[in-house]
């Protein structure tokens, strides 16, 4: 079954003569369990269909359905409860600097009403330890490297067993090791999960992490 | 901070991000702290003023008091007769009826020889009409012909009087007529007199030859021990005519209380500073607030992109503007308490910290962080998290 399913998806930004066409015809579908890698000049309309499918953005156009809900011109509801079953990785790591990295991984558990405080915290040090820092489970966002940080927000998006996580430029601000090794490791957990992962990059370091690389340009898939 | 139930995480993310910083959280406190203490002392200037003005009648000693009605202050009475008051002698309830005279006169000061005015109370002084302390020993000095008692809480230009008086320098001029001071008490300035002189009538009858004393000020009616004083003044209102009022003691200090509040425009300057206080004080938590929302819109944004609804974060701004209302507010009230103790003793006006004034002070904080955080909370429709995705 897929995940995600796009059909004649158009987008465009402005009206009028400012209109732009962002996206044009799109069609995709990513199946459960896979990692694809979407990648593409700038401005190729990368970005804007993450959004979208990520229920950040609402399109007016076509068919977006993810987790068997229709997107397109839904209601903000629906798209908070596909926002819930989904774990984001932004290019900078948007940790709260007064929060420890157990603490902030906690903030996408407290979302839920499934756990209690002691339970949260747990799964958060499982989580943690999991991508390699249960040396540093106590430590505030300065405290970290660079590449630890981006490793506690990847346990972060994944703490609560989303069926999707999106990832926009995750390694932009990291170098070719720790980029590599966060990836890696948010592959590995999707994979004991059967969870999947739309990755958008230009770093072409890491393409060797997805199962399929899909390639936009000018708001066409290729 | 373990077992907090859901509906508090927004309230523990803002203490946590609030504690974390503790250089703002310094800023945001003093920036509390000051309008609180400004607000708290606008206030207490504006009540010991009040308190202070209307001083006359409280140190006064009666159960019913008689005024002309046209009488709007006690600082300047119209007289009426004295065989008004004695009608209330018809009623059994009334033990007995004693007149008071009083008038504004020119004291000498014993060493400049500068005369200013201050209030001369006359009454017979087998009667207490006004508490003096240890007054049964100035008693049968007073029925002696010209003496009075001075007041020494009045303004220091009328000369140092108590020194004077243990130096054995005791005789000065009331209206050009030599009086001699047989000891001190302690009443309380007024705006409409700097001092206070206490004398018996008949020497008040010296002091203004013009005043008859058929035409008295205040009547002062003392009732037996355990009569129903308002049962008394219905009856005594039958009794005593058209042209006087009849008032208890607490309707008394109303009516002082009451003119000044009237006729000073204090209310409007302190309300004024008052105001001033609390929009600086809302400006810097507004500021500290904005700033911080705007230092975290990434944060924000990605609580929204996980699902976390706009209330969630208007509810953290609002905990954090709750916290820097307490956090400022106990400071500073404890350093108003102590500046109100430094007041009392450098003004020699009351300055009462009651629980009503913490109260009331407390909501006006409150109010205040609460619009501040109302105004920031603006700030965070930038929060769009399609945004994050650059």
């Amino acid at each position: 079954m897929s995940m995600i399913d796009v059909k004649g998806l158009n987008f465009a930004f402005g009206q009028g003569e400012l209109r732009r066409q962002v996206l044009t015809n799109i069609h995709l579908s990513i199946e459960t369990g896979e990692i694809v890698i979407l990648t593409g000049p700038s401005g190729s309309g990368k970005t804007t269909l993450l959004t979208i499918l990520g229920g950040l953005r609402l399109a007016t156009s076509g068919s977006v359905v993810v987790l068997g809900e229709q997107l397109v011109r839904s209601e903000t509801s629906t798209r908070i409860a596909v926002r819930r079953q989904t774990g984001y990785i932004f290019q900078q790591h948007n940790l709260f600097l007064s929060l420890t990295a157990t603490e902030n991984v906690c903030m996408a558990l407290e979302l839920h009403d499934l756990f209690s405080e002691k339970e949260r915290v747990g799964l958060a040090r499982q989580i943690l330890t999991q991508v390699g820092l249960e040396e540093r489970l106590e430590y505030r966002p300065q405290q970290l490297s660079g590449g630890q940080r981006q490793r506690v927000s990847i346990a972060r998006a994944l703490v609560s067993r989303p069926k999707i996580v999106l990832a926009d430029e995750p390694t932009a601000s990291l170098d070719k090791n720790s980029g590599h090794e966060a990836v890696e490791i948010l592959r590995n957990l999707a994979k004991q999960n059967g969870t999947t992962i739309l990755i958008v990059t230009h770093d072409y370091r890491i393409l060797d992490i997805a199962d399929r690389i899909i390639n936009l340009e000018d708001g066409i898939i290729k | 901070m373990s077992g907090v139930p859901p509906a508090l995480f927004a309230a523990r993310l803002a203490w946590r991000q609030l504690i974390y910083d503790k250089p703002k959280l310094l800023a945001a406190t003093l920036g509390v702290l000051f309008a609180c203490v400004l607000v708290f002392m606008q206030l207490g200037f504006r009540d010991s003023l009040y308190t202070s003005a209307s001083s006359a009648p409280l140190k006064m000693q009666g159960q019913l008091f008689l005024l002309h009605k046209q009488t709007e202050a006690l600082w300047r009475p119209v007289s009426f007769e004295r065989s008004i008051l004695m009608r209330a002698l018809g009623l059994p309830a009334v033990r007995r009826v004693v007149p008071l005279y009083m008038s504004l006169g020119q004291f000498k000061n014993m060493d400049t020889h500068i005369q200013r005015t201050l209030m001369i109370y006359g009454y017979d002084p087998t009667a207490e009409l006004i508490h003096i302390d240890d007054f049964a020993t100035f008693r049968s000095e007073l029925q002696r012909q010209d003496t009075a008692l001075f007041d020494v809480t009045s303004r220091p230009e009328f000369g140092p009087i108590k020194e004077l008086i243990a130096s054995g320098r005791d005789i000065t001029e009331i209206n050009g007529r030599k009086v001699k001071l047989v000891g001190t008490f302690n009443m309380g300035t007024t705006f409409a007199a700097d001092g206070n002189v206490v004398m018996s009538d008949l020497n008040f009858h010296r002091v203004f030859p013009s005043r008859s004393l058929d035409q008295i000020d205040i009547g002062f009616v003392l009732l037996a021990p355990g009569a129903d004083i308002a049962a008394a003044q219905a009856a005594l209102l039958r009794l005593v005519g058209q042209e006087v009022q009849v008032l208890t003691y607490e309707e008394l200090v109303r009516f002082e209380q009451a003119y000044w509040e009237n006729s000073a425009p204090l209310g409007f300057i302190f309300g004024f500073g008052t105001l001033m206080g609390l929009i600086v004080g809302m400006v810097i938590v507004y500021q500290i607030l904005f700033t911080d929302i705007g230092n975290n819109i990434p944060q924000y944004a990605t609580l929204v992109a996980m699902g976390y609804s706009q209330s969630y974060l208007r509810n953290i701004v609002f905990a954090s503007s709750i916290y820097l209302a307490v956090f400022g507010f106990l400071p500073g009230m404890a350093l108003s308490t102590l500046l109100y103790q430094v007041a009392e003793r450098s003004i020699f006006i009351p300055f009462p910290m009651t629980l009503g004034r913490i109260a009331s002070v407390f909501f006006f904080i409150l109010t205040m962080c609460a619009l501040a955080g109302l105004l920031a909370i603006r700030k965070l429709k930038s929060t769009d998290p399609a945004d994050m995705f650059s």
